[in-house]
């Protein structure tokens, strides 16, 4: 067998240049252009879901701001043939950053510890902490990119629900806050899917091997949605307070109580209470009971407060949301070149 | 220059030192052998020189002061590790492709005139080649980095003995015509009589001899690289173990 001659290494050594950071996006697409692919076809293929019931959803709608005289047969029909089943695929797209996070962002350093190829790319002349960067970053701004875009049709889709006056109309409306939605739409679907993603790198490179990865990235994924939309989006700015029992129906409802003389009186009326004074009226039942309530409290000096989020206030809100998620996974991703560039093999 | 310099280099798993205390110089132009039984330490002390590792205790530079792992170090030495691990999954082409860019230096006609003589196929994917070719590719992207130094770790391991040849074949025509210096580890010992020029023998995380090899044998009246390292294992295992 003849070996080929090694070429002389030139002697005198140009200034040591950085290899170029662009040089990452072509070997970031060869390594992870098939995850990618099932990004595209996944979203693609809820895109195309999202757009065609959300036309059909849409045109229910105009036919039924349009329809005239809206107390005619025809056109209380319309409303209800309205489509009010419509949260099932909401809840059902909130896993879609978990699935992205999991999927894309675990085995991105899980792998290449799992397989032992780090040996081989962590040598190379690019270094392995700009490696480590340039791919997180890359792969980040892609996904957002894609979630923002898949956000926008989300927000799209759902818009009838959330016109005001929906209700003057008979028709479902929806407080911009629902919890099934609010994640999905505007800057928080990029946010929680570049969280997701974040998430995933570092557990990939804390586990160090692909599918504990991918659970630990689901499970902590699902803990920090549950915790951010039960108990964290609430605080975001003050509630306001209000004893007018009209409360929009757009409106984020946080908390109701009753006053007397300026101070808290109790939660619920108690019933003996409601024996004593609203027994004439029809029973305590459901929502509209808080209404007839406050009319047969109030002349005894019981006032009804509620604190609420206005529907205003929605894009303060996914600022802020989206803020401390990006805050957040830049947080996480830098934890995660730090741990490259210092962990013992 | 010396392509290797220790200096109480130590790294420490745990609570036991997979290296201690090891202080070595290896000139450049040499095949430098790190010989031992497994366990040793060798790949730690490679592991260590190729700036994978952190270590624990003392310093390691390479190539006349480069610390390890410093840009001037990944830039000028070319690593080939244990099991030669690839992206198994993508063709040769793209593992080309992929060293090509993150280096400063690749020279693609020798690496494809290297694999088109060695009969490996552009398209094929690297987990489908032999074990033999897949060392061979492993050797071939790190040549064409044109490195000052070629590290390997335990190289050819897992090969037959024909493809063990082809591999040590390519590396010292690397070394003698190419003047590129190597450090490379292995405990099989017969492979390296032909081609190791200096010799740093490891046991039990610590350098027990190192030297040119005509040196080590004048001195210590041997015949063969192969005896030499025997009869110094054997002596600091029984040793070891009446201690």
């Amino acid at each position: 067998m003849t070996a080929l001659t090694v070429p002389a290494r030139p002697d005198k050594d140009d200034a040591l240049r950085p290899v170029p950071w662009r040089r990452m996006a072509g070997i970031t697409w060869r390594q992870h252009r098939i995850a990618l692919a099932g990004v595209a076809v996944l979203l693609g293929a809820l895109a195309v879901y999202e757009w065609l019931t959300g036309e059909s959803l849409h045109h229910a709608w105009v036919a039924v701001i349009t329809c005239h005289p809206a107390s005619s047969p025809a056109c209380q029909n319309l409303v209800r043939a309205f489509p009010e089943n419509f949260l099932s695929l909401g809840s059902l797209l909130q896993v879609v950053p978990a699935l992205i996070g999991a999927f894309v962002g675990a085995p991105v350093l899980a792998r290449e510890l799992e397989t032992g190829t780090f040996r081989y790319t962590w040598t190379q002349g690019f270094g392995r902490w700009r490696w480590a960067l340039a791919k997180l970053a890359l792969l980040a701004v892609v996904l957002a990119a894609a979630a923002g875009a898949f956000g926008a049709l989300v927000s799209w889709h759902y818009q009838p629900y959330f016109a005001t006056g929906n209700q003057a109309l008979g028709l479902p409306q929806l407080s911009p806050f629902d919890s099934d939605l609010f994640s999905l739409r505007g800057v928080a679907l990029p946010a929680w899917t570049l969280a997701a993603f974040a998430i995933g790198a570092l557990a990939g490179m804390l586990i160090r091997r692909v599918l504990p990865a991918i659970v630990a990235t689901l499970a902590a994924y699902a803990g920090l949605a549950f915790t951010a939309g039960l108990y964290l989006r609430e605080h975001y700015l003050t509630p306001l307070v209000t004893s007018n029992p009209n409360v929009p129906g757009t409106a984020w409802i946080i908390g109701q109580w009753w006053t007397k003389d300026g101070r808290f009186a109790f939660a619920n009326p108690p019933l003996s209470l409601l024996d004593q004074f609203c027994s004439a009226g029809p029973g305590p039942s459901g929502k509209g009971g808080g209404l007839l309530f406050s009319q047969c409290l109030a002349p005894h000096g019981y006032t009804q407060r509620t604190s609420y989020e206005p529907a205003s206030r929605f894009w303060p809100f996914q600022w802020i949301e989206g803020g401390w998620l990006l805050a957040l996974s830049a947080l996480l991703i830098a934890a995660t070149i730090w741990l490259v560039h210092r962990r013992a093999a | 220059m010396n392509v290797v310099e220790a200096s109480g280099l130590g790294k420490r798993y745990g609570g036991t030192w997979a290296l201690r205390e090891c202080t070595l110089e290896i000139p450049a132009g040499h095949v430098a052998a790190l010989v031992g039984p497994n366990g040793a330490g060798k790949t730690t002390l490679l592991n260590l020189a190729v700036g994978l590792t952190a270590p624990s205790a003392g310093e390691v530079t390479m190539l006349g002061g480069h610390p390890a792992g410093s840009p001037a170090a990944l830039d000028q030495i070319a690593f080939v590790a244990q099991d030669t691990p690839l992206y198994k999954t993508l063709p040769v082409a793209d593992m080309i492709y992929i060293t090509r860019s993150l280096n400063r230096r690749f020279d693609q006609p020798y690496a494809k005139a290297r694999l088109d003589e060695l009969g490996i196929p552009l398209k094929r994917k690297a987990g489908k080649l032999s074990g033999g070719q897949q060392a061979q590719l492993a050797l071939t992207l790190a040549l064409a980095r044109r490195p000052r130094l070629l590290v390997l770790d335990e190289p050819v391991a897992m090969l037959d003995p024909v493809a063990r040849h082809d591999f040590m074949a390519t590396v010292l025509a690397a070394a003698t015509e190419g003047g590129v210096s190597v450090l490379l580890s292995s405990h099989v010992l017969t492979e390296l009589e032909r081609v190791a020029s200096y010799l740093i023998l490891l046991s039990r995380g610590q350098v027990r001899l190192a030297g040119e090899v005509g040196d080590l044998l004048a001195a210590h009246r041997q015949a063969s690289l192969e005896d030499l390292a025997m009869a110094y294992l054997r002596e600091t295992q029984t040793s070891e173990v009446t201690r």
